[in-house]
């Protein structure tokens, strides 16, 4: 470095001396700094997000006027009444759980051998570029990945060429439920290996060592010290897998698109865009919100959030 | 140590999840210059018209536009914000800190059509009418987070006693900020923005809630796959922005490696 820096003024000139009072109250006072740092996100936080996440909440207790679709301000609890009665919409919600609960499997099963490849084994360059390949594709288009999969799975798409070429029968999976569940584990299958990495990165490897010395053999040593000290990472994947798929629309919608694969979110989406039920879809989101707050909650037990 | 068929049963696994994430992607590349109107395999003759077509679309144009500024305006805020948040929990310890970070987390952590949703009845209830604006608040909300995880992380691996050794030399605040803090804190602002705006471009589940009659390119794109129209434009544009997406990532990627001073002594 330089000896006189030219940026750096003299305490003499007005400007620096109103700087240096600044920076002198702001040490003297460093509450005044939080608040002043603190205040612009909470309040941005407090009055949109929050109070949207409130209003959300009140307006699923009133209900909407079935002539003029305008919003009635009466107190009751007929939309959560409605989806508890109708086998219908618990139906959508079950299948909504069980294929949320079926691509966090899938993905851990997926992710589990590759994560302990790219942590244990593969190093340098090779674990750099296994990194960037697993992340680019969470950072390409969501909306792409998903469609690419109508062209594979249609009826006259890739899947079924190649099926034909070795010889199998053409399989029907476009716009089924099988469909759903193929695409969510391909769009959110990054997000599972993530941190499943992570945590078989921090494994030291002393311990491992530690177990065979003790006489424990290769499937004892990892089912009994690695396996448990990578399950925060795939829990912390599994919040990101399982919320992504219990709150999604656009999935269900164009790889499913048929009444018998609908999710919680296609009910809301078609109850604000189509019937301006604005009420009905609030009080049928707050299941998917009452499922992951309970999911984080148990995530938080089992020290998830440590390994995100 | 693996044993030897150990190592090579993990390695083929990695290679078969690596092609089960990248097959797709190239295989949109190639239908972008199928020279069919029908999307089946194989595809019969090669031809770059629907590059120019998706090019000269105006419909198209309008969209990207939209989705422009509405990137670049809650990058803005998620920049703001995000850093503004990082700073104060990085360096204070005050009451309800961990419900502030936790608060932070929170639009990533619920599902999107709940963000969407909320902020949608929000809106509706205090009749505010959908646009631009509703777009950015709604991004905004998701993006923030990006900014604030990347700022931390960063801030967390350098040292405190850096601003207090350039106070005793004599720095003022805006001294410490554009002489310290700044070289450390950048490339990790430009990390985060660069993500933000990444996600920002191609976010569908919260956008569809917050705007109205207008079409952001991937509402435009939603669109056209759900009416089965337009199929050869959308082929084309997703292989460029499968293309375009992969350089703000990768850019990040680099930027968020350790390479200062200040990362040497404390990472690991």
């Amino acid at each position: 470095m330089s000896a006189i820096n030219p940026e750096l003024g003299a305490p003499d000139r007005p400007l620096r001396a109103a700087r240096l009072r600044i920076s002198g109250f702001f040490w003297r006072h460093r509450w005044a700094k939080a608040v002043l740092l603190l205040a612009p996100p909470l309040l941005a936080f407090g009055f949109v997000y929050l109070a949207s996440l409130g209003a959300l909440f009140i307006s699923s207790f009133w209900t909407v006027d079935p002539f003029t679709t305008e919003i009635k301000h009466i107190w009751n609890i007929d939309n959560y009444r409605t989806i508890w009665d109708s086998g219908a919409y618990r139906s959508i919600a079950l299948r909504t759980i069980g294929i949320a609960a079926a691509v966090t499997f899938t993905d851990a099963l997926l992710a589990f051998p590759l994560g302990y490849f790219m942590a244990r084994i593969a190093s340098g360059r090779s674990r750099t570029f296994l990194f960037v390949a697993v992340l680019l594709p969470l950072w390409s288009s969501y909306l792409i990945r998903v469609y690419i999969w109508r062209l594979i799975l249609n009826e006259d798409g890739v899947m079924n060429w190649t099926l034909g070429k070795v010889g199998l029968p053409h399989l029907h999976l476009a716009y089924t439920n099988w469909a759903v569940w193929i695409v969510f584990s391909y769009v959110w299958l990054p997000f599972m290996i993530l941190p499943v990495f992570g945590a078989l990165e921090r494994v030291p490897h002393s311990l491992i060592e530690a177990s065979r010395d003790l006489g424990a053999g290769g499937f004892q040593t990892f089912r009994r010290v690695v396996l448990p000290l990578a399950l925060p990472g795939v829990i912390a994947g599994s919040i990101f897998t399982f919320s992504l798929t219990l709150g999604d629309y656009v999935t269900p919608l164009l790889a499913g698109g048929r009444p018998g694969t609908q999710f919680i979110g296609n009910v809301v989406y078609s109850s604000v865009g189509i019937s301006n039920n604005v009420p009905f879809a609030a009080a049928f989101a707050s299941i998917p919100l009452a499922v992951m707050a309970a999911y984080l909650l148990i995530a938080r037990r089992l020290g998830a959030f440590e390994a995100m | 140590m693996e044993q030897r068929s150990t190592r090579w049963a993990l390695g083929s696994w990695t290679v078969l999840v690596i092609l089960f994430l990248w097959l797709p992607l190239g295989l949109i590349m190639v239908y972008a210059f199928n020279n069919s109107n029908v999307q089946s395999w194989p595809i019969p003759g090669f031809t770059t018209h629907w590059f120019r077509v998706a090019w000269h679309a105006s419909e198209v144009r309008t969209a990207i536009w939209l989705s422009v500024r509405a990137a670049l305006l809650a990058t803005g805020f998620a920049l703001v914000l995000g850093s503004a948040a990082a700073f104060a929990i990085a360096r204070f310890r005050f009451f309800g800190r961990e419900t502030v970070s936790f608060l932070l987390v929170l639009p990533i952590a619920l599902p999107g059509i709940i963000t969407g949703m909320a902020l949608n009845s929000f809106f509706v209830f205090n009749h505010i009418s959908l646009s631009l604006t509703t777009i950015v608040i709604g991004h905004s909300t998701f993006c923030v987070v990006l900014v604030y995880n990347n700022a931390l992380a960063r801030l967390r691996r350098s040292s405190p006693s850096l601003l207090e050794a350039s106070a005793d030399l004599g720095a003022d605040g805006w001294q410490t900020f554009r002489f310290v803090i700044w070289p450390i804190i950048s490339t990790a602002l430009v990390a985060g923005g660069l993500l933000a705006f990444a996600l920002s471009f191609d976010e569908v589940v919260v956008t569809f809630f917050t705007a109205g009659a207008q079409n952001t390119l991937p509402l435009l794109i939603l669109g056209y796959i759900r009416l089965g129209q337009q199929l050869p434009i959308v082929n084309a544009i997703a292989s460029v922005m499968i293309l375009l997406t992969v350089i703000p990532v990768a850019l990040a990627q680099r930027l968020m490696r350790d390479t200062g001073v200040v990362a040497r002594g404390t990472a690991k």
